[in-house]
């Protein structure tokens, strides 16, 4: 058995646009809560998400990388011990052109039933899809996905 | 993806239901909602094909199985168009009044 969700966003923007801002730490800042990713962006990489305190939240690798089109995580929670007891989950980040817009589907799962991980990330994404979706069509992020989120 | 395919999908209560389905148990076909639902397969088929269009519902391929999603992006971008970050905090105390208030009254 597995948790799973699957969240789709049209965005009015180019699929390269798109994806320096889902790798960029100037732009994830803005938009993903004050926090940055830490990666090399090669296939097997070691990749983090990182709190503007530096402190690490999320950790694991690259699994699959093919700008701008698809990026695969594991990834596992590093500050709540009841979640990195689940190990690693697999984020899929997939861009399709569709007319003047870029489909951007996030897919999130482990193979676990009931995961409190799933559950965890499934309330951040939306806010922070959303919040990338205002950044790009309008220039700015939505007010408070760039308020910085510590451990606390 | 507009505002009015999304608040067209919600104004119906079936559709609504089918999202509460998925919401309890995320990733069932097509089978599996109907399951749950009294209605004919071609009728639920027809509810699901419009929250699809609306964004509301992601569909994926498993295997020979499709697979349906609740997908909450667009209600989210209703709530962050009104809905102002610091009221959220009160906005949530009230519903969880609500909601404790309601289901003690049962």
């Amino acid at each position: 058995m597995s948790s799973k969700f699957v969240y789709v966003t049209y965005i009015r923007t180019t699929p390269e646009k798109l994806w320096e801002a889902l790798i960029r730490p100037e732009f994830t800042r803005s938009y993903w809560y004050g926090m940055r990713q830490d990666c090399d962006w090669q296939s097997g990489s070691p990749w983090q998400l990182v709190f503007s305190d530096n402190s690490v939240a999320d950790a694991g690798k690259v699994l699959e990388i093919d700008p701008p089109r698809r990026l695969v995580l594991s990834w596992r929670n590093e500050f709540r011990p009841e979640l990195k007891t689940e190990g690693h989950s697999r984020a899929t980040l997939e861009l399709e052109p569709n007319g003047d817009t870029v489909k951007l589907t996030v897919t999130h799962e482990i193979d676990q039933d009931g995961s409190k991980l799933i559950e965890a990330v499934s309330g951040g994404w939306p806010l922070v899809l959303s919040s990338l979706k205002s950044l790009l069509e309008t220039g700015k992020a939505l007010p408070g996905s760039d308020r910085r989120r510590t451990k606390a | 993806m507009n505002m009015d395919a999304a608040f067209k999908a919600l104004a119906d209560p079936t559709r609504r239901g089918i999202l509460d389905n998925l919401r309890a148990r995320n990733g069932q076909t097509l089978g599996e909602l109907c399951e749950r639902i009294s209605m004919t397969r071609q009728a639920v088929a027809k509810h699901l094909a419009i929250l699809e269009a609306a964004n509301l519902v992601a569909a994926q391929k498993q295997g020979r199985e499709k697979l349906h999603y609740l997908n909450p992006v667009p209600i989210n971008e209703i709530a962050e168009r009104w809905i102002v970050k610091f009221e959220r905090g009160r906005l949530r105390a009230l519903s969880d009044l609500k909601n404790k208030l309601e289901r003690e009254g049962q």
